[in-house]
């Protein structure tokens, strides 16, 4: 039991991770700009697709990675100078329709370019197996999710407390006029932390590819997941995503897989198991709302 | 008065006597988008390539056939049925590959008292109480594969069994076939072994996490996974990746262990059993035929899917021969359906009072073949001449 609670434990951890990558950047759009990205989930579908159309080129995993996040970041920029420049002076429900629009866009333009299909993304053949810890075997390619996510959290935590640019994100965050009245270019700022984003979503996209598939539509999903995670945690606040996609990770995988379990010993085998998911699932939206009734700001706000 | 009575006697004659008709139309809905797109696919390509073969004509009239993709969602299935049978006037449907699809889509279909030809799809629902004349199954009856493979597990000795399956009609009737020749109460040779665990995913996971240490924290001896297409494939390469199969057995029906997961998968699947009721290795003249020509066309063996999508082609051919192209004539086409009077690459086979078919099972194990390619190999045969278990409930009107 103690082996499978902390095997869950793990994988809840890995989908944190993960989560967290998209969040993220999710959260400082949000967050500075006060601009709403429906699209964020896009550009993880689409760097996935780079990541993929990468590694075929160059049969290698890690040269499609780099690839793929780079052209990613580059994608990013242009649709922040075309698009996203032009959609924060509107309000917000013109950015709901502009990015739902681009969603749709990027879908169709997917299906045209690599086929309704699912694209195939295979982890490099050292990592394909398990490898023993604590006294049981765990994938070892999960793991390097982990490491992943773990660094890139450590490098978003050094840029954003500890840099003079993460002070000036931070204060963009908690108040813009007064950012811009000191003399920084919050513009430029932005620029730079929405290209930042981009390049997380494509990292996610790539990494979470041999373990998934790689296919139109995998952003919208996850996308939910992604704003649910920056409401917990406070909008603005990369601690907050961290700590916020560390929950719903968490409670999402081991309300999958223990809830079914539990209930097997009221009911029968396939209502636990339609039951167990549902239940897991409103226990996110419980917990976001448990949550926002005592801080409605989320846990770590931006703007306290 | 007597005008409208003649007009009357004019059109109930003109509606009794069918005229050949002088093109056939078929309307293929599958599903060729998202994770399940694979079987779709192949199905599609599987009844082209019969169309080629027949020179585009369905028995020897001229044929259209209209294809579309039903985006693994019953109400984009229904929408689409609906267009086929009422606008564009099909003459027989068939492609759906999921059995939720297959009964979202039915009722519509029968009422309009269209002829459906399923190339994969075979809910127990259709071949027990809500049978119907209009609903053939070319391929099988859900339940089969996962009894032959219930049989195989059994035979072979396996004491604990772990099953994972998706929450839908086709997962609940793999179930319910598995234990039915696994399982001691209900196995006809007294089984000894036990079915530990039954998981249950969602229809489309693609993540296997979480289920998978539910599998480790259990230790079964063997276990049998029913996923198909994307699912499957995803759940393969994670098992492996997890290292459970050191200790585990995998054991799959044929369609989750057919040439399109193998591609995707490759080399982890080696030494895994499956149940089919064909093989791209079986020896007749018609089987040689249809895969040397799909892997002339398409580049890649076929898959059971494709020989399903075939030979749904050669049954509508073979049917309206039958009737000589007057497809109006409702009953007389039933009779020319149920006649089977076309050569499957599978081999002999019959059609039961239920529409189903009574054929023989296989197991195949994969392996690598002379040229090192790694495939299905026919090991030998697990049930003759099987009938699905719910015929006796069909009172076919």
């Amino acid at each position: 039991m103690t082996q499978l609670v902390l095997e869950q434990a793990l994988n809840g951890l890995q989908f944190g991770l993960m989560l967290f990558l998209l969040a993220a950047g999710l959260t400082l759009v949000f967050g500075i700009m006060d601009c709403i990205n429906l699209a964020h989930g896009s550009l993880y579908m689409v760097g996935a697709y780079f990541v993929a159309a990468a590694a075929q080129a160059a049969d290698s995993f890690w040269i499609g990675l780099g690839a793929g996040v780079a052209g990613a970041a580059v994608l990013g920029l242009l649709l922040e100078l075309t698009l996203f420049r032009q959609l924060y002076k509107r309000d917000h429900l013109s950015q709901v329709l502009a990015t739902f629009a681009l969603i749709l866009i990027a879908n169709e333009a997917v299906r045209m370019l690599w086929g309704a299909q699912p694209v195939m993304l295979n982890p490099p053949d050292a990592l394909a197996g398990p490898v023993e810890i604590a006294g049981f075997f765990y994938p070892a390619y999960r793991l390097v999710i982990i490491a992943f996510g773990l660094a890139v959290a450590g490098l978003l935590y050094l840029l954003v407390a500890k840099s003079r640019v993460g002070m000036w994100v931070r204060a963009g965050a908690s108040n813009r006029e007064m950012t811009e009245a000191l003399g920084i270019n919050v513009r430029n700022l932005f620029t730079a932390v929405f290209v930042f984003g981009a390049a997380l979503c494509a990292l996610a996209g790539g990494l979470l590819g041999p373990l998934l598939a790689v296919q139109v539509g995998m952003g919208e999903s996850v996308l939910i997941l992604a704003f649910v995670v920056i409401i917990i945690g406070g909008i603005g606040s990369i601690r907050g995503a961290l700590v916020g996609s560390l929950i719903v990770g968490t409670v999402d995988t081991l309300g999958r897989a223990l809830l079914p379990t539990l209930l097997r010993a009221a009911l029968p085998a396939d209502a636990a198991a339609t039951l167990g998911p549902t239940l897991a699932s409103i226990l996110i939206y419980l917990l976001m709302a448990g949550i926002l009734f005592f801080k409605p700001q989320g846990l770590f706000p931006a703007r306290a | 008065m007597s005008l409208r009575l003649t007009t009357l006697a004019a059109a109930l004659l003109l509606a009794s006597s069918a005229h050949a008709a002088e093109q056939i139309k078929v309307g293929l809905l599958s599903t060729l988008s998202g994770p399940g797109a694979g079987l779709g696919v192949d199905i599609r390509d599987g009844f082209n390539l019969a169309m080629k073969h027949l020179n585009g004509k369905l028995g020897g009239l001229p044929a259209e056939v209209l294809i579309a993709d039903d985006q693994q969602n019953p109400d984009v299935a229904k929408q689409t049925a609906d267009k086929f049978l009422k606008k564009d006037k099909v003459d027989f449907m068939t492609g759906i590959v999921f059995s939720n699809l297959m009964l979202a889509v039915g009722p519509t279909v029968f009422e309009n008292k269209t002829f459906y030809i399923s190339a994969n799809a075979g809910p127990s629902q259709y071949a027990g109480e809500q049978c119907n004349p209009f609903f053939f199954n070319v391929a099988w009856q859900n339940d089969n594969l996962h009894e032959a493979v219930g049989k195989t597990v059994h035979d072979k000795g396996f004491k604990n069994v772990v099953i994972v399956t998706p929450n839908y009609p086709g997962g609940k009737d793999a179930v319910a076939g598995f234990k039915r020749y696994y399982a001691p109460k209900e196995a006809p040779a007294g089984g000894k072994g036990k079915v530990v665990d039954e998981i249950y995913t969602k229809l489309g996971q693609l993540d296997y996490a979480a289920e998978l240490a539910q599998i480790r924290a259990t230790k079964p001896d063997a276990l049998f996974f029913f996923l198909p297409g994307g699912m499957g494939i995803n759940f393969v390469k994670q098992f492996v990746a997890a290292g459970l199969s050191r200790d585990t057995q995998l054991f799959a029906p044929g369609f989750s262990a057919d040439e399109d997961i193998i591609k995707a998968v490759g080399a982890p699947m080696m030494g895994m059993f499956n149940s089919s009721h064909w093989a791209h290795d079986m020896d007749n003249a018609e089987n040689k035929r249809f895969v040397a020509d799909f892997q002339k066309e398409f580049g890649r063996l076929p898959s059971l899917y494709a020989s399903q999508g075939y030979d749904a082609a050669l049954m509508m051919d073979a049917a309206v021969r039958d009737v000589k192209g007057k497809v109006d004539d409702k009953a007389a086409l039933q009779k020319a359906l149920e006649a089977k009077r076309f050569k499957s690459v599978r081999g002999d086979f019959k059609f039961n009072t239920n529409h189903y078919p009574v054929q023989n099972y296989y197991l195949r194990a994969i392996s690598k073949d002379a040229t090192g390619r790694v495939t299905n190999k026919t090991m030998g045969t697990i049930f003759t001449n099987h009938a699905d278990a719910y015929v006796a409930q069909c009172k076919m009107k």
